[in-house]
């Protein structure tokens, strides 16, 4: 694996690669950071806080904690597999673009 | 009398209608699902549709403990029982944003395997293994145990012959229909589960608020039918709560609130979403879809199947509170001949029980546990503190389940006899209920009728309340079934055809995959009828565990090059150390066989290490801390240690590439 890497052909796709990765971890860290805002910081830890407004009949501390964060996960996982699904559809059309180039360019 | 034993046989007769019926669905789709190869048995061929698949998580994913006893936690807990439901779906997003997109690439299912190949050593591998295998085991022991308390509770078999019952089932569908097979009937079982979970809940709502969503219905005014002046439903539950001395259903810290402050609650919320981000049974889902589009798109389908449930159960928690608390269509105040039909029926289990200290005649259900409780301060429904300090009287609903079954006879048949026979009302009975208290009873009726009780409370129709025990028995089915076959598969694929005999054919492989099956069905069936003492408690934390062991190690594993097998060893080793050893201290009369055991091993009960001595954390909460010392240890260490080498670092490239769309899954390439 690590040999071919460093062959220059081969070099541009590590990139693309290394570019996956790379937005891959961005779009998984963002959603992280709303699960974590949502439901542990929502839900727990400012609770009592939120507890002082009300949303209809519920406290909206106690909202997040039993309805809110609950919903919010279930987007997240939805923005998740429509990000990820269009992140790997946009690298496999950057790979095949990068083969025809190498290919054309192996010709010449 | 015998209107009374009508109205039981009705309920039965539905209940035996409703439990053959799903049954037959069940066996039925096994049959027409029945596999021939391998592939098949394990991962279900790989070509499961990603909303079928979505349900058959979804039932995966929704235990006995999700159905049966979850609602009853909230309801006794108010506001902290979000922790299980934040705990449940948060630990999902986990598993499937960490997790799951890379265990698939990686081929394998199972995480010891994971750990074993990241770290390049079997040291790890073996350390993942006992870990999975102790939280899958207890995890399907519980979910046994469940289908022992709904038999019982309806159809009034003793709970071993439940059990019984429902091992046969799991055993038939399992061993020939395989993961197809279970996949299939997990299906069925998903709609059982959630249009059992929904009709009572839908219709409670309307009964008590008029709305017809029931996450609508918890945010509402009560209908004047209830309460002439139209309170909120919460507010209406915070004042009953206050009135007989519970603490506030809504508040989240406080005096007012449950035993757990804000640190105990995030550490106990946060070590359920790091652990049952590990749970095998669930990983192994995104091997049984077609392609990495598609399992993306069934864990979508998956939560928000699993989200029905848990965006109904806070409403179920809150009507059920209602149907217990108020002194009108409640317990509190009702004379013997008052009592409603559902006490009776759970009566007979000894998991509700009402025995009259006092003597007045009339039941109080309150948080008044000793004798002594005075209000310190009442409360408004506008939240001012007011002067009227009510009186709350001494609590008199027990459960007697962990009493020996001859007193429970007695206490069943007649307990004001078995007062008497105690030392008396006097001092509102205090040394009956001492002496109660001394023999295995406790205050207050098991949380586990709640949702199963909740119908009848309210009243609603026979088969509906059939129709909610078919739904418990599909949720603790479901789950057993997966696990199970999850233990098999490792025993089968990763130890018989990795390890004895890799040159086993295809028949050599299905036929120990069926046998393993088989003999994890009976072990667990066993310990569900004779569970040890210790199970109830461990299963909670068993999360825990998972917590502190192997979620930083696959997590570090995936997400750095770096980290080597010495430091994610140690970090492991510490991580379960640490919470082990704090579970043991602070439940050590359980864990050490008995009392006068712990005790001489490490002290008297309420002393030094018996104590929550972790900063006031909950033995729940601590895999929290053990996971974070996981972390640290094994971060720490890195620098220090040998990288890993160049064929590990190829492996943890290769399974952060995008999945090739046109391979087939990769488990295929088993």
């Amino acid at each position: 694996m690590s040999a071919p890497r460093s062959a220059p052909a081969d070099e541009p796709l590590a990139r693309l690669k290394a570019a996956y990765w790379r937005r891959n971890v961005t779009i998984m860290s963002c959603l992280l950071a709303v699960w974590a805002f949502v439901g542990l910081g929502c839900g727990i830890l400012w609770a009592d806080w939120l507890n002082q407004w009300s949303l209809g009949g519920v406290p909206l501390g106690f909202w997040f904690a039993q309805q809110g964060s609950i919903a919010t996960f279930v987007v997240l996982i939805l923005i998740y597999a429509l990000a990820m699904n269009w992140l790997d559809a946009d690298y496999h059309r950057r790979a095949a673009a990068l083969k025809t180039a190498s290919e054309n360019g192996g010709a010449a | 009398m015998n209107e009374t034993l009508l109205a039981m046989t009705g309920l039965k007769i539905w209940t035996i209608v409703f439990v053959v019926i799903t049954f037959s669905i069940y066996l039925g789709i096994a049959w027409l699902a029945r596999v021939k190869d391998t592939k098949g048995f394990f991962i279900a061929g790989g070509g499961v549709p990603a909303p079928a698949n979505g349900m058959a998580t979804a039932a995966d994913w929704m235990s006995a403990a999700s159905f049966i006893s979850m609602a009853g936690l909230i309801s006794g807990m108010g506001f902290a029982g979000g922790v299980y439901l934040m705990g449940w779906t948060g630990g999902y997003v986990l598993l499937a944003l960490l997790l799951a997109p890379y265990l698939r690439k990686f081929g394998h299912f199972t995480v010891p395997d994971f750990i074993g190949d990241r770290y390049d050593s079997s040291t790890a591998r073996l350390i993942a293994l006992l870990c999975a295998i102790f939280v899958s085991f207890t995890y399907v022991v519980g979910q046994m145990k469940g289908v022992g308390v709904v038999f019982s509770g309806f159809l009034g078999v003793a709970p071993a012959t439940g059990v019984f019952i429902g091992m046969a089932i799991v055993f038939v569908y399992a061993v020939f229909g395989g993961m197809k097979g279970i996949t299939y009937t997990q299906v069925a079982q998903f709609w059982v589960l959630i249009t059992a979970f929904l009709i009572p809940a839908v219709a409670i709502s309307l009964k008590l608020t008029g709305s017809a969503i029931p996450s609508v219905g918890l945010a509402s005014e009560v209908l004047p039918s209830v309460d002439p002046s139209q309170p909120y439903l919460l507010d209406k539950l915070n004042n009953l709560n206050q009135q007989f001395g519970f603490g506030s259903y809504t508040d989240a810290y406080g005096e007012n609130a449950g035993k757990w402050n804000k640190l105990n609650v995030f550490c106990v919320c946060l070590a359920l979403m790091a652990g049952t981000a590990g749970l095998p049974h669930v990983i192994v889902r995104f091997y049984t879809v077609k392609s990495v589009k598609a399992a993306r798109w069934s864990a979508f389908w998956a939560l928000g199947f699993i989200s029905l449930l848990y965006l109904t159960a806070p409403s179920v928690a809150a009507f059920a509170r209602y149907y217990m608390v108020d002194d009108i269509a409640g317990l509190n105040g009702k004379t013997a001949e008052e009592l409603p039909q559902w006490y009776i029926d759970w009566n007979q289990t000894g998991l509700i029980a009402w025995v009259d200290f006092d003597g007045d005649g009339k039941v109080s259900f309150t948080n008044n546990l000793t004798k002594k409780m005075t209000l310190a301060v009442a409360r408004s429904p506008d939240g001012a503190a007011v002067d009227s300090a009510s009186i709350v009287l001494p609590n008199e609903l027990m459960r007697v389940g962990g009493v020996s079954a001859a007193v429970r006879a007695e206490l069943l048949a007649d307990p004001d006899a078995w007062v008497a026979a105690h030392g008396g009302t006097k001092n509102s009975g205090a040394a009956a209920k001492a002496e109660l208290l001394k023999l295995g009873g406790a205050h207050h009726p098991d949380r586990d009728i709640i949702v199963l009780a909740t119908p009848q409370m309210a009243q609603l129709a026979d088969w509906v309340v059939a129709f909610v025990i078919a739904g418990g028995l599909a949720a603790a089915l479901s789950t057993a079934s997966g696990l199970l076959l999850v233990i098999s598969s490792s025993v089968a694929h990763d130890l018989y055809y990795k390890v004895m005999n890799p040159r086993a054919s295809e028949q050599q492989r299905l036929r120990v995959g069926r046998v393993a099956i088989g003999v994890a069905v009976c072990i667990a069936g066993y310990f569900g009828i004779n569970p040890p003492g210790f199970v109830g408690e461990v299963v909670a934390f068993a999360f825990g565990l998972a917590a502190a062991s192997f979620f930083p190690a696959i997590v570090l594993g995936i997400f750095s090059k770096r980290v080597g097998t010495v430091p994610a060893v140690t970090g492991m080793l510490v991580g379960i150390g640490f919470t082990a050893f704090y579970i043991v201290t602070q439940k050590a009369d359980v864990i050490l066989l008995n009392a006068e055991v712990a005790e001489a091993i490490i002290g008297p009960a309420g002393q030094g290490l018996r104590t929550p001595w972790f900063f006031g954390i909950d033995a729940q909460g601590i895999g929290t801390v053990g996971m974070v010392l996981n972390f640290v240890v094994t971060v720490a260490m890195t620098p220090f240690c040998a990288a890993p080498s160049a064929k590990v670092r190829a492996m943890v490239d290769s399974i952060r590439e995008p999945e090739d769309p046109d391979a087939l899954s990769p488990a295929a390439s088993h």
